[in-house]
């Protein structure tokens, strides 16, 4: 009956307002109309006169769990992203373009790493950063690694050929740069389940914060070669793609085609979570996992990210860890961190971002978890940067589990 | 005691309105009687199109030249109710060329630019147009909003002197000799009966002239013509659409505020009609099978409601019959028609032609008043309009931008007198429309409101995509707070405006139109408690 292919989707919306309630910003900023306003009824004053585009949209974090709480299937997210693309006057500067090109930025950091570290954390340089660009000098910036995990993986291509089943591996930048500790745990359970691990042809920065910075056509751009390898993967190679970034898998599937205009209907279902083809995989029967004995015990607090959310699968990611015998499970409130992404890091935005999360790091501290679990990485910087926990991804917390 | 005013005038269209500025305006002291809330007839019930005259021009040259005439002076006159869309004839292949040629001839004839543009330019310019189209005419067609039409020109009225009185229906006209001097009402919302004196009193009923002329012993024959018309939830198209062709059912399309409407069937219906007319599925068929040819978007949009309204024709007064239909503007001076002195009717006309028609008319009092001043209303702007919208904007800058843009438009430079110095004053009560309230209290304390529907015509609130889901409470409480009623009358006020909203929701009730009124239904039923069930008649 409800479909999403109507041209109008808003008019779905039969303002029952439940999305605003569910909306993280609308309740700590009042600045914020909140998504119906924002959404569906602006949405119909902008196609009357685009005048009446309001710049407060800015205050959008992008979370989409308006949509995941919309029963009339109304995409409010997407209409308050896409009115921003259309009608923002706001050009991106200096500071949108560095926090948006994660890509080229980890690409020169890299080889570095251990000065750019340093640097970024000191305080005049955070004051400086603050002044100039406004990023927020109460801001931890991710740490970079010394050696990116594309290298590490090419030097392992051989090993992972021999595999007789193959994945590709949509790393993003963050595994490439900050972590590559996590390709390497995500490689090490594929190789344990018997299937090998190899890179798409050609990866790009998938592109999500060029869209909440307003960089579209850049993100087109690049968006295009990632679908153009993946379409090589899944539909000519018959090789699926998996991601372990609840966040890239998301903007992949789904603000690709709605945002972009980037069609990827013959290889959506061919992108999914590692975590969700993992546990399908396990649950099949055909492969077992050996864990270790008498591991020490682990309190993991696991930390729904709103993508994560939006996609419905962070039951796959909180099954597995309740695989791991040594591993006890608390499942937290699924609610908003108030990073966003590159959001939090946005001087004007601080205040927002922590009033959002400040419930969630409350029952973080009050659960006796000794550590945080998530699928996302902007989460996990934002909880430990506003926590006194660290936080690993859950396919880390399983990669260390195994015998 | 009797109140003695030099005129009365019967009807609270825009005609009405229209006689009373002028006559103010003139120094005339009038009195403006309606039996209901202003711009309850054919005037709210109507396209809202700014004719530029074009449709006319082929079949009624005169009505045209009115037309194009009347349409520069609202620009000028009554900005903020008018938005300068301008409007396409489209010929689709069924249509064919040959009344195009034909067509653009008339138009240049009555003064009507009429510019003939590829299909090309016709679809950049409105992209919901139907692609098929194989010509397309530009003319200067605009969109009107008929209740603040109606509003500016009696808030004009008011301010030269005039005095409004709606829900007070007239019950008996006042005679001495062959002279009409007055009128005995009924105020309906009190019962209490009043008289009125005046030397001269004018018909302005539309077509319930009929029947006020026949209370003042005279025949005015009327021909009621039912019009259906369609609103759909969100504008398609930004520019008028009409069809090339000879005029035919709902072959207009046209952008009106937040909404975009088609319209309009024909057919003839009993007086007995007039007062309650409900759409059919055969109207509703018809409208929406039409107009998917002008945009066929049209065919996954949603439908908000229908109405109907009803054409005031009426029969020419050298056809006994009756089969014959003045087209242009009627004025009936009854001295010289029927030996009834101090009795005028002015009826037949259009939306369009309101001012001109309160002109003559007018002029006609003042040539039985002895007075000798001109007619100025074609000059003069209307409270509202009296500043670029721009500049008001600026002044308001630091209320949000949707609500200080829809109050703008609503209101003109009026909307400055809007109190929103708090937080309280600038929430919301219809979310839709962008309606606060301080634009709420606004119009119940200036603006003759008396009930939720009365608040509607001036502010819009109800008329967006939830049909009164969300604000109809929120008014009724805000009524409440500034003693319009109690609360007896409020829950009861309640019920006849959610009536109302779900009378036109009723023949487009499917898909998300009545997935919403069932929320609506279980909101107030459920929720508020309110009992008498808004889906029983």
């Amino acid at each position: 009956m409800m479909t999403e292919t109507s041209e109008f989707n808003f008019e779905q919306c039969i303002k029952c307002t439940v999305c605003t309630v569910y909306c993280p910003v609308a309740a700590v900023n009042p600045l914020y109309p909140g998504p119906k306003q924002a959404g569906p009824d602006g949405e119909r004053l902008r196609l009357k006169r685009p005048e009446f585009f309001d710049e407060s949209l800015k205050w959008c974090l992008n979370c989409k769990r308006c949509e995941v709480a919309c029963p009339s299937n109304v995409r409010i997210g997407d209409i308050i992203q896409a009115a921003r693309i259309k009608h923002s006057k706001k050009k991106p500067g200096l500071r949108e373009y560095i926090l948006a090109n994660t890509d080229f930025m980890g690409t020169m950091a890299s080889p570095l790493a251990p000065i750019v570290n340093m640097a970024v954390g000191l305080k005049p340089v955070k004051v400086v950063m603050d002044k100039t660009i406004g990023i927020d000098h109460r801001r931890m910036f991710p740490k970079y690694a010394f050696g990116t995990f594309e290298s590490w993986l090419k030097r392992n291509r051989k090993k992972q050929a021999k595999f007789p089943r193959q994945v590709s591996y949509f790393h993003g930048c963050y595994v490439n740069y900050n972590n590559p500790q996590l390709g390497k745990d995500f490689v090490k359970i594929m190789n344990a389940l018997g299937i090998g691990v190899q890179l798409l042809e050609k990866e790009k920065c998938c592109g999500v914060a060029l869209i909440s910075n307003g960089l579209i056509d850049q993100a087109k751009r690049q968006g295009e070669v990632n679908i153009s390898s993946i379409r090589r993967s899944v539909v000519e190679n018959k090789i699926p793609v998996l991601g372990t970034s609840s966040t890239c898998t998301f903007t992949l599937r789904d603000e690709y085609p709605h945002l972009l205009g980037i069609e990827n209907k013959d290889v959506r279902d061919g992108i999914e979570l590692a975590t969700r083809y993992i546990y399908r995989l396990l649950s099949s029967g055909e492969v077992r996992l050996r864990f270790k004995k008498n591991a020490p015990k682990l309190r993991v607090a696991y930390h729904t990210a709103c993508h994560m959310e939006k996609l419905g699968w962070a039951y796959y990611s909180t099954e597995l860890l309740r695989m791991i015998p040594s591993v006890e499970l608390i499942q937290l409130d699924s609610q908003c961190c108030g990073i966003g992404g590159t959001y939090g890091f946005k001087k004007e935005n601080y205040a927002t971002s922590q009033a959002v999360g400040e419930g969630l790091f409350r029952k973080i501290e009050a659960s006796g978890c000794d550590v945080v679990s998530t699928d996302c990485e902007t989460c996990k910087w934002q909880i430990e940067m506003s926590t006194s926990k660290e936080v690993i991804h859950p396919l880390s917390i399983l990669a260390n589990a195994l015998e | 005691m009797t109140k003695q005013f030099d005129v009365i005038i019967i009807g609270g269209g825009a005609t009405g309105a229209g006689v009373a500025r002028d006559c103010s305006l003139r120094g005339i002291k009038a009195l403006l009687l309606e039996r209901g809330d202003i711009a309850t007839g054919a005037t709210g019930r109507n396209h809202g199109l700014l004719h530029s005259g074009a449709r006319y021009a082929v079949t009624d040259r005169e009505s045209a030249e009115e037309c194009i005439k009347e349409n520069m002076i609202l620009r000028r006159i009554a900005s903020h109710c008018v938005e300068e869309t301008d409007g396409l004839f489209i010929s689709l292949p069924e249509d064919g060329l040959e009344f195009q040629a034909k067509f653009i001839e008339s138009c240049r004839a009555a003064g009507i630019r009429a510019d003939a543009i590829d299909p090309k330019e016709a679809l950049l310019l409105e992209p919901s147009a139907n692609p098929a189209m194989i010509g397309a005419v530009r003319v200067p067609d605009g969109a009107v909003d008929p209740f603040r039409l109606t509003m500016a020109n009696l808030l004009d009225a008011k301010a030269h002197g005039a005095e409004v009185l709606t829900y007070h229906e007239v019950l008996d006209f006042i005679r001495e000799q062959e002279r009409i001097v007055g009128v005995k009402v009924v105020d309906r919302r009190t019962g209490e009966q009043k008289e009125f004196r005046a030397h001269v009193t004018v018909n302005a009923g539309g077509i319930w002239g009929h029947e006020i002329a026949k209370k003042a012993g005279v025949t005015v024959k009327m021909l009621p013509a039912k019009g259906a018309l369609l609103i759909f939830g969100h504008r398609v198209n930004n520019v008028v659409i009409n069809r090339c062709r000879k005029p035919a059912d709902a072959d207009i399309l046209v952008p009106g505020d937040t909404i975009c409407l088609i319209g309009t069937t024909s057919s003839k219906v009993p007086f007995e009609e007039c007062d309650n007319m409900y759409v059919t599925a055969d109207e509703v068929d018809l409208l929406l099978r039409e107009g998917m040819k002008l945009a066929p978007s049209l065919e996954h949009t949603r439908i908000l409601r229908a109405y109907a309204g009803v054409r005031p024709l009426v029969a020419s007064d050298d056809d006994p019959s009756g089969r014959s239909v003045s087209r242009g503007i009627v004025v009936l001076d009854h001295a010289t028609r029927d030996g009834l002195e101090g009795f005028i009717t002015i009826t037949g006309g259009k939306l369009m032609t309101y001012r001109l028609m309160g002109e003559w008319t007018t002029d006609l009092i003042c040539k039985k008043l002895n007075i000798s001043k001109k007619c100025t209303t074609a000059e003069q702007k209307l409270p509202g309009s009296r500043e670029e919208e721009k500049k008001i904007s600026r002044r308001m800058h630091t209320i949000p931008v949707a609500q200080r843009e829809s109050a703008i438009n609503r209101h003109g430079e009026l909307a400055e007198k809007v109190n929103v110095e708090d937080a309280e004053h600038r929430s919301l009560v219809c979310e839709c429309e962008e309606v606060s309230v301080g634009e709420v209290k606004y119009a119940l304390n200036e603006l003759d409101v008396h009930n939720l529907v009365d608040l509607r015509r001036r502010t819009r609130v109800g008329m967006g995509t939830c049909q009164g889901e969300l604000c109809a409470c929120r008014a009724a409480g805000l009524m409440a707070q500034v003693g319009k009623y109690c609360t007896h009358q409020a829950k009861q006020d309640l019920t006849n405006f959610l009536n109302e909203r779900w009378k036109g929701m009723a023949p487009v009730a499917w898909g998300d139109t009545l997935r919403e009124s069932e929320f609506t239904m279980w909101l107030y039923d459920g929720v508020c408690g309110l009992k008498n069930d808004k889906n029983t008649k």
